[in-house]
């Protein structure tokens, strides 16, 4: 290796020179644009601290003058087209980092205010027996505080587990009937159509859609997680239908006309050519779909009703879900007087919430890189 | 188990659309025969024809008969799935399947339909036909590796050899060559000139000299313009198409005096 590189480099001609390259003439130099932003922090911090400090002011200063600083430097020294660029260039990543502010925030908020009640008491116990009298004794000691998520994390995940084992195989099969069989029918165009309106309800109306169907069968005050389950699958069945659409329809024809011309009927090779094909795109579809129900609160409320024990069985009682649970602690905290056990609770489960709902996306990119068909050698 | 097949009469449509009108030819057991013709003049249309892929396109109908030994392809209560398995097909680009290995892909007519095979018979299958293929030394080492990671020409043996695997009768293929370069050619023809002894070969090709250099008989198709259906103008040995056509049109494109 080291031999290769000696060689090569004997053999150049001429040794790579050190003056300045002449086809950089007129560019301006690498350290100008840290310069600038200096030059604009500094000249920010003074402007706002002329009309009292505060860190918008300074950050809105600082970026204004950076970005028309920036954009006349270049424009002087490499012309306009390049000022242009570098205008819009900045102005780019000021409306990404603008964009960042709202994520960044939210993050540090729900860490700031749930880490301190997330331990092991909180993720392994529910709130059965946690009346206010309790919740104001540990205030008064300041004793830890007692009570849980336990019962809402199981409900949460016994809930989006039924929801997806609903969802899966009606959106699957929708989709593979859209872009296998149905063509441009008019089934198919039907179809699509209330797709596209499903993907629009509210998901307080599935709620209670689902709510008035289990009335109807099983007579008023039919609440139990299956119901949730069902009114949750309504607004899963569109997302999944989307998603696995548009992953079969990149699946090539040629594939499809390969397996036909070895004789293998349609069934089969949607089935063992199309899908593996295309599975990874639909699994992480599937995935995204959970995270978008998982937080869904106004639902479950009329569905599942809430509860403080632990309930496993979704064919039976009431149940919670941490959506339910943030909303009751917040709502009607457990003590009235004692509000802020209540408002930690509330907090920790938000952060559990946004655990889950970021393993979920990251358990979908693992997925779309598991399945992914084999490229190399 | 070489097959015979004899077209009569035969028009094909897009919808409402005539591509290719009125085709009847013959195209004797083992042995390769070339369709050459401009763009557009329906080549591959008609060839999609004889193994019924030409249904799969949503509109795609035909009138007329194709018989293969005799038994019409087109008769009523006839499976296309049946007359697949028995007439394969090599498309221009080559496409092995992505999710499976170079095994597999072989073996996919056999697995894709469900069939249990023996390991020592899969191994074997395996063999036999990437060697029909010329393919086995460039690969043996590598069964287990995914079929798309071969170079452009291997995948086209590859191809081949998932083809000859499920022992059709007859092997249909679409311009193989088209996407390859000069050497993987050679390979391909080299490789038609084999299967011709087991199997009838129909070819399309853009490449005057590979239809000379590999097929026994060749069939001139033209157009007469835009919109208007191809039809067969000439179909003879392929010494008299490119030495001696009868018709002016086949001589003015053989000589390259054409369009
Ligand atoms: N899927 C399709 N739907 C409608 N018309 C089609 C379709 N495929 C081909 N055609 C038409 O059928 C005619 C014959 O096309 P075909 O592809 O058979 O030509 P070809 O001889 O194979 O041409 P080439 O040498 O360029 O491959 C053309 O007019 C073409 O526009
Ligand atoms: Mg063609």
């Amino acid at each position: 290796m080291s031999v290769m590189t000696a060689n090569t480099q004997a053999a150049q001609p001429t040794p790579p020179s050190r003056k300045r390259n002449s086809l950089s003439k007129g560019k301006l130099p690498r350290w100008a644009v840290p310069a600038t932003a200096a030059g604009a922090i500094i000249v920010g911090a003074a402007f706002s601290t002329l009309t009292g400090f505060s860190v918008a002011t300074f950050a809105i200063y600082s970026a204004v003058l950076f970005v028309i600083a920036g954009t006349v430097l270049t424009s002087v020294v490499e012309g306009r087209r390049q000022g242009r660029n570098a205008m819009w260039t900045y102005l780019i990543y000021g409306a990404f980092l603008l964009a960042l502010i709202p994520l960044a925030s939210v993050l540090y908020t729900v860490l700031e205010k749930g880490l301190p009640g997330m331990n092991s008491h909180f993720l392994f116990s529910s709130m059965n027996g946690v009346t206010g009298a309790v919740d104001n004794q540990s205030v008064a000691d300041g004793a830890p505080v007692i009570g849980g998520a336990y019962h809402a994390l199981l409900g949460t995940l016994m809930i989006t587990l039924w929801a997806t084992l609903i969802s899966v195989p009606v959106g699957m099969l929708t989709a593979v009937y859209l872009v296998e069989y149905g063509k441009n029918g008019v089934l198919a165009k039907a179809i699509t159509f209330f797709v596209d309106v499903m993907t629009g309800i509210p998901s307080i109306v599935a709620g209670l859609f689902a709510a008035a169907f289990f009335g109807l069968l099983l007579g008023p005050n039919a609440r139990m997680g299956i119901v949730a389950a069902v009114a949750l699958s309504v607004l899963m069945i569109p997302t999944v239908v989307r998603s696995t659409e548009e992953m079969l329809k990149i699946v090539p024809n040629e594939l499809r006309e390969a397996s036909y011309a070895l004789g293998v009927r349609r069934w089969r090779t949607i089935l063992k050519v199309v899908i593996p094909t295309a599975i990874s795109g639909i699994a992480s579809g599937v995935t995204l779909a959970i995270a978008r129900v998982i937080g869904e609160t106004a639902p479950i409320l009329v569905t599942a009703g809430i509860a403080s024990s632990i309930n496993t069985n979704v064919f039976a009682n009431w149940m919670s879900t941490l959506p339910t649970f943030i909303y009751y602690q917040i709502l009607t905290p457990t003590s009235p007087t004692n509000i802020d056990p209540s408002v930690q609770r509330a907090w920790a489960a938000a952060l559990l919430l946004i655990l889950m709902v970021m393993a979920l996306n990251l358990g979908a990119r693992l997925i779309a890189s598991l399945f992914a068909p084999k490229k190399g050698r | 188990m070489a097959k015979r097949i004899d077209v009569k009469d035969l028009n094909v449509y897009y919808s409402k659309f005539l591509a290719v009108e009125d085709i009847s030819i013959n195209i004797e057991p083992k042995s390769v025969t070339a369709f050459i013709g401009p763009s557009g003049c329906g080549k591959s249309t008609f060839l999609r024809t004889l193994n019924r892929m030409h249904e799969v396109i949503p509109g795609g109908r035909v009138e007329g008969e194709v018989l293969l030994d005799g038994d019409d392809l087109y008769g009523p209560g006839v499976d296309p799935v049946t007359v697949r398995s028995q007439i394969g097909m090599v498309f221009q680009r080559p496409n092995p399947f992505p999710t499976m290995s170079i095994k597999d892909n072989v073996l996919a007519g056999v697995k894709l339909n469900g069939k249990k095979i023996s390991r020592s018979d899969a191994d074997s299958l395996v063999e036999k036909s990437l060697r029909g293929a010329n393919l086995w030394n460039e690969v043996k080492d590598r069964l287990d590796k995914p079929g798309s990671g071969l170079s452009g020409g291997q995948q086209q043996r590859l191809c081949i050899a998932r083809t000859i695997a499920v022992k059709p009768d007859v092997i249909l293929m679409d311009e193989p060559c088209s996407a390859l370069d000069p050497i993987s050619t050679l390979a391909i023809e080299d490789l038609i000139n084999e299967l011709k002894s087991e199997f009838t070969v129909v070819i399309v090709t853009h490449n005057m000299q590979q239809a000379a250099r590999v097929s026994d008989r060749t069939a001139f198709f033209n157009i007469a313009g835009t919109g208007k259906p191809g039809k067969l103008i000439e179909y003879n040995e392929t010494a008299a198409i490119f030495s001696n056509p009868e018709q002016k049109a086949t001589e003015d494109y053989v000589s390259g005096r054409f369009g």
